[in-house]
C-alpha cells in the first residue's frame, strides 16, 4: 500500500493560472491594473478596489519568513515531524503558506525575517508546490 | 442597539462536562436546552426564537419540538454564540420574536454523532493551505504568535503564565476538567504540540454543551434568577486562512468587534469587573487584551506574568479555567458566556466580589471571527 500522501489541491478556474506557473517554473501573482495592488490568493478582481481588470505576472519569488510553527503532532498525511508550517511575505506584499525546505526544522535555523527563494516541488504532472528555501548569498 | 434592552433569563451547561460517550451530540444539545429551560421556569412553548452552530436551527428546532418564527444558524467558529447573543437583542428590541433559546453542544471528544470536519482539496484552504502540513488547530492557530513575540516583545515565559493563572482559576471550580497547579517550567517541560506552543497551552478536548435564554429586558424581572442585561455588543470576520491575516501582531476581527461593543455599552475599560477571553490557545488572552484596548500589545504578556489577572488581581480573566483548564469541547465560546452569567449572577464558583460589568469576548476558527458581549447586571 501506497505512503498517505500529503493533500493535494485541486484547482478552480479562478486558481488555475496560479498552478499553471508553479508546474512552469513560476511564481504568478495578480495585480489591479486600476489601483496596483498585488494580491493573493488568486481571484479575477481586485479585493481592494473591486475592478475586474487585472493582469497575471511572474513573482520575483523572493521573500522573507514572516511567522511560522514547527509541528510535532499530529502530523499531516505525508510529513514527517517535526516540520514547519511557514507563512512567507513575498517580495511584492502578498503572504502565503508554504514550508521552508534545505534548512534544519529548529527554532534555531529558522529566523524571523531571514531571506528566501522559492524553490518548486513538482508532486505530479498536474501540481507543483511553491516551497522556499533561504536565499543563497 | 440600544443597551440594556434585553437580558439573559436563562442559563446552563450540559448536566456532565468532560468525556461523556454515552450521549450523542445532539442530545447533549438538548440536555443544555433543557437545564436552560428550567433555569428560566419556561416551558418549551414558550421558545419562539432559536439560534445555534454547527448543527441546523431545524435540527435542534425539531429535536426539541419547538415551532420557532425567528432562527440564526450562524456558524463562524466558536464565537457563533456572541453574535447569536447580538443578533438575537436586535430581533426581541426588533419584535421578530420574544423568547430565544441559543444552544451549543459538541461530542468533541467522544464524537458521537459528530462529522468530522473536512477541507475540500477545491477550497482555497484546501489549495493554499492544507498542501503544506496543517493539520488540525494545533498546528494552525499558533502560527501568528512568534511575529506577535517579536513585534511586541513577549517572552515564552510570559505566554506560559497564561496557562499557570487559567489554572489557579480552576482549581477553584469543581467543574473544571484539570485542577492540579502548574509552574511556567511545567508547561515549558509539557510535551511539544507545535514550536513555540506544548500541550500545556492548548486547550482541552472534550463533550459538553450549553444553552442560553434570552428576552426582553422589561419581561425579565419575571423570572426566578437575576436578570444579566446586554449593555453592549459587537462582530466582525476576517478570514478562514489564517495565513491571510492582515497582520499576525494584531486580529483585525477582534480589534472591530470589541471596540464597537465598548463604544456601544459606553464604559471604560476601567469599569470592567470580569474579563473572559476566548483561549484556545494561551496567546489568545494577550491579542485580546492588546485589541480590545485594555493596553498596548507591548504590556499584555507582563501584565499577566505579574499576576493582574489571577485570582485577587485588579482584572479577572477566565475565571472558569478557561479553555485551557476548565473545558474545550471545539466551540467554546458558550462556556465563556455562560461565566459570565454566572459572574453577573453573583453565583459563579470563583465569584469575583461585586462585580456589575463582564466582557466577553470570543474568536471563531484561527482568527477568522470573532464577538464580543458585555453583560451588567444593573439596568
Amino acid at each position: 500500500m501506497a505512503e498517505p500522501a500529503r493533500a493535494r489541491p485541486k484547482p478552480t478556474p479562478e486558481t488555475q493560472h496560479f498552478w499553471d506557473g508553479t508546474a512552469a517554473g513560476e511564481l504568478r501573482l495578480q495585480r489591479c491594473d486600476a489601483c496596483a495592488n498585488v494580491y493573493f490568493p488568486p481571484r479575477p478582481f481586485c479585493p481592494s478596489c473591486a475592478s475586474r481588470k487585472v493582469s497575471i505576472f511572474k513573482a520575483s519569488g523572493k521573500g522573507t519568513l514572516y511567522s511560522y510553527v514547527i509541528n510535532h503532532r499530529p502530523a499531516a498525511p505525508g510529513f514527517t515531524p517535526p516540520y514547519a508550517i511557514a507563512v512567507v511575505e513575498l517580495e511584492e506584499g502578498p503572504r502565503l503558506m508554504s514550508n521552508i525546505v534545505d534548512c534544519p526544522q529548529t527554532p534555531e535555523a529558522l529566523e524571523l525575517d531571514m531571506k528566501l527563494e522559492v524553490a518548486f516541488e513538482k508532486l505530479d504532472d498536474q501540481i507543483t508546490l511553491p516551497l522556499f528555501r533561504p536565499a543563497k548569498g | 442597539m440600544r443597551k440594556n434592552q434585553v437580558a439573559v433569563v436563562g442559563a446552563a451547561e450540559t448536566t456532565e462536562l468532560g468525556v461523556i460517550p454515552d450521549v450523542s451530540q445532539i442530545q447533549l444539545h438538548a440536555d443544555a436546552a433543557l437545564n436552560a429551560i428550567a433555569d428560566a421556569g419556561l416551558k418549551l412553548s414558550d421558545i419562539d426564537g432559536i439560534a445555534t452552530a454547527v448543527e441546523t436551527p431545524q435540527q435542534i428546532a425539531h429535536y426539541l419540538g419547538i415551532t420557532p418564527t425567528w432562527v440564526d444558524g450562524t456558524s463562524v467558529g466558536g464565537c457563533s454564540f456572541m453574535l447569536h447573543v447580538r443578533h438575537a437583542a436586535a430581533a426581541i428590541e426588533a419584535g421578530l420574536c420574544k423568547t430565544v433559546l441559543i444552544t451549543h453542544a459538541e461530542s468533541g471528544k467522544s464524537m458521537i454523532g459528530k462529522l468530522p470536519r473536512s477541507t475540500p482539496p477545491d477550497s482555497l484552504n484546501g489549495q493554499f493551505e492544507s498542501p503544506f502540513g496543517v493539520f488540525g488547530p494545533p498546528s494552525m492557530f499558533p502560527i501568528p504568535v512568534l511575529r506577535y513575540m517579536k513585534t511586541h516583545g513577549i517572552t515564552h515565559e510570559q505566554i506560559a503564565m497564561v496557562a499557570v493563572v487559567q489554572r489557579e482559576w480552576a482549581a477553584r471550580n469543581p467543574r473544571a476538567m484539570m485542577k492540579a497547579p502548574i509552574t511556567v517550567e511545567d508547561v515549558l517541560n509539557s510535551k511539544m504540540i507545535a514550536y513555540p506552543f506544548r500541550i500545556l497551552q492548548c486547550c482541552l478536548v472534550t463533550d459538553g454543551g450549553g444553552a442560553l435564554i434570552l428576552t426582553s429586558a422589561d419581561r425579565a424581572r419575571d423570572f426566578p434568577n437575576k436578570p444579566v442585561y446586554i449593555l453592549g455588543t459587537g462582530e466582525s470576520v476576517e478570514t478562514p486562512m489564517v495565513s491571510q491575516m492582515q497582520t499576525f501582531d494584531s486580529s483585525r476581527a477582534f480589534r472591530t468587534a470589541g471596540p464597537l461593543a465598548f463604544k456601544e455599552a459606553g464604559i471604560a475599560h476601567k469599569d470592567v469587573d470580569h474579563l473572559m477571553i476566548y483561549d484556545a490557545f494561551a496567546h489568545l488572552p494577550l491579542y485580546g487584551l492588546g485589541d480590545l484596548g485594555f493596553m498596548p500589545h507591548e504590556e499584555t504578556g507582563k501584565f499577566i506574568a505579574d499576576g493582574n489577572t489571577r485570582p485577587g488581581g485588579k482584572l479577572p480573566l477566565n475565571t472558569n479555567g478557561g479553555g485551557l483548564s476548565y473545558m474545550h469541547s471545539g466551540m467554546y465560546g458558550m462556556y465563556a458566556l455562560q461565566e459570565s452569567v454566572r459572574q453577573m449572577r453573583g453565583i459563579a464558583p470563583a465569584q469575583v466580589k461585586d462585580a456589575r460589568i463582564s466582557v466577553c469576548h470570543g474568536v471563531g476558527g484561527m482568527f477568522a471571527a470573532s464577538g464580543t458581549i458585555i453583560f451588567t447586571n444593573e439596568r
